[in-house]
């Protein structure tokens, strides 16, 4: 069993951190500083640059302020930005943890809110180290997937690897998530096969349809200049690579960031817009993605990476599956699974699905992930829109209700 | 052995060691010599290409040939295209954001 936090809302946690949340750019310093002066790796700062109101934001806010791996909150507002600071500390504390406001513009300022910060930290963290202690099971596990930095060898090595890894979990009723619809342009009809009801298989359809009206209206694929330099010439053959990450369990739905899986299974996080593009691109950089999978529940983000990337995260920890060999061998020290050794025939994807298999449950149980343990921290959160998902994403809950 | 076949449709290899220009890789029985210097997840024609073809890996296509490719030769940005989004390298934005 997994030493765990039991969080009201009937969730568990694998970490118990404290975030310092900053509501627009403005108090991004001062929460900064905060975080920096107590220097502990549980109390973690996170936050939104904007001025201006956003529901995505607003939504993923409070799902990453709920999300099961947080004990308490401490939020930082310059005081005239749009963030609706009171709803949010409203949705903490009713989710039955500590919650602390700091408005800078009533404090008194820099210095002052500093102080008065790093005190609120502490009797925040005191009464979330009094949270109630429990053990949880494989299927209670949320566990997500991304790929950042892929080259030519990320679909033959870490991503099928990932994906032996999901069919295990899934087998096993863990919720796995993956997501990046504009990396799945060109392999609708094969993961259309693949969902529990004909009327998912459309909307699954739909969604990388509409990633890539979404994509061409933007002038660019989901194809950075490095994946190229790695060796893959075009979007669809990266996402047949990144595909495979999904492994070969039906697929039960699709959800929106912030929206939790309502049982075990593999879902489809759709993380492109709704509607006309109005924010620019739909993830900015990895990270983006890896907050929407945590506000959507995740525990634990498995991220492969081919080129290299050498990202974690706030909130969940992050373990890093290594496609290259010579990456392997240049970022040892950023990785946690070397997946390269499928190209040197020294493991097979069987064996490097076991190993991430076994890795996401000693993470799970506590042991850092390498990224943990160099303290990376990312948090990235800007504007976006959506609708809500339509009636035939979800089918087990309907057929449950 | 640093090439391999990823599906028995294909009609590209996948290097796994980098090579150079002459060196000969034999997969399946079949030799090849490579006319590029590639590094490691790059493809090579797997039997002669022409402008239009489909190129499958994975077995499954992804992307058309806009040039012909002889066996071993690499195949890439230069001789080939998406059939959804063109892919983007540094000094096309460049150009871009410079016109």
């Amino acid at each position: 069993m997994i030493p765990a936090w039991q969080r009201k809302d009937g969730r568990k946690g694998i970490r118990n951190v404290v975030a310092v949340c900053y509501l627009v750019e403005c108090a991004h310093h001062v929460a900064r500083r905060i975080v920096d002066r107590i220097g502990a790796p549980d109390v973690q700062l996170i936050g939104f640059p904007g001025c201006y109101p956003n529901a995505y934001a607003d939504k993923v806010m409070r799902a990453i302020a709920t999300h099961p791996n947080l004990g308490g909150m401490v939020i930082v507002s310059l005081g005239c930005e749009s963030f609706n600071r009171a709803g949010l500390a409203k949705a903490v504390r009713e989710s039955g943890r500590p919650v602390e406001t700091l408005v800078i513009q009533e404090v008194g300022g820099t210095a002052a809110t500093i102080a008065e910060g790093i005190e609120a930290v502490e009797r925040v963290r005191a009464e979330a180290d009094r949270a109630e202690r429990t053990e949880m099971a494989v299927d209670e596990l949320v566990i997500g997937t991304v790929c950042g930095g892929s080259d030519g060898t990320s679909g033959i090595t870490a991503n099928p690897a990932v994906g032996r890894a999901f069919d295990r979990l899934v087998g096993e009723g863990a919720t796995c998530l993956f997501e990046e619809t504009g990396e799945l342009v060109g392999c609708e009809a094969i993961m259309a096969d693949r969902a529990v009801t004909p009327e998912l298989g459309e909307a699954l359809k739909e969604s990388v349809a509409k990633a890539e009206r979404y994509y061409t209206v933007m002038g660019f694929g989901s194809f950075a200049a490095g994946n190229a330099e790695g060796g893959l010439t075009t979007q669809e053959e990266k996402s047949m690579g990144a595909y495979s990450k999904s492994g070969s369990s039906p697929i039960s739905g699709i959800v929106k960031p912030g929206d939790v899986p309502p049982a075990g299974g593999l879902y489809l996080l759709d993380v492109v817009p709704d509607g006309e593009p109005r924010f620019g691109f739909p993830n900015i950089s990895d990270n983006a993605e890896i907050v929407e999978l945590i506000a959507c529940g995740a525990h634990i983000i498995l991220f492969t990476t081919g080129r290299g990337s050498v990202v974690g995260s706030a909130i969940s920890p992050v373990i890093k599956i290594c496609a290259n060999p010579e990456t392997a061998r240049r970022l040892a020290a950023d990785m946690d699974i070397d997946a390269g050794r499928i190209l040197e025939d020294a493991a097979t994807i069987e064996d490097v699905g076991t190993e991430i298999y076994n890795r996401t449950l000693a993470v799970a149980k506590g042991e850092h992930s390498v990224s943990e343990a160099l303290g990376h921290q990312e948090f990235i959160l800007t504007y976006k829109s959506f609708e809500p998902i339509g009636p035939g994403c979800l089918p087990t809950r309907a057929g449950a209700a | 052995m640093s090439a391999i076949l990823l599906h028995p449709e294909d009609n590209i290899l996948v290097i796994t060691a980098a090579v150079k220009p002459g060196d000969t890789l034999v997969v399946d029985d079949t030799s090849l010599t490579v006319d590029a210097a590639i590094g490691v997840g790059h493809k090579i024609a797997r039997r002669a290409l022409e402008p239009g073809d489909k190129v499958l890996k994975y077995g499954a296509p992804i992307g058309s040939m806009t040039q012909a490719a002889a066996p071993g030769a690499w195949v890439h940005l230069h001789n080939m295209k998406s059939d959804y989004i063109a892919s983007t390298t540094r000094d096309a934005v460049e150009q871009r954001t410079s016109s």
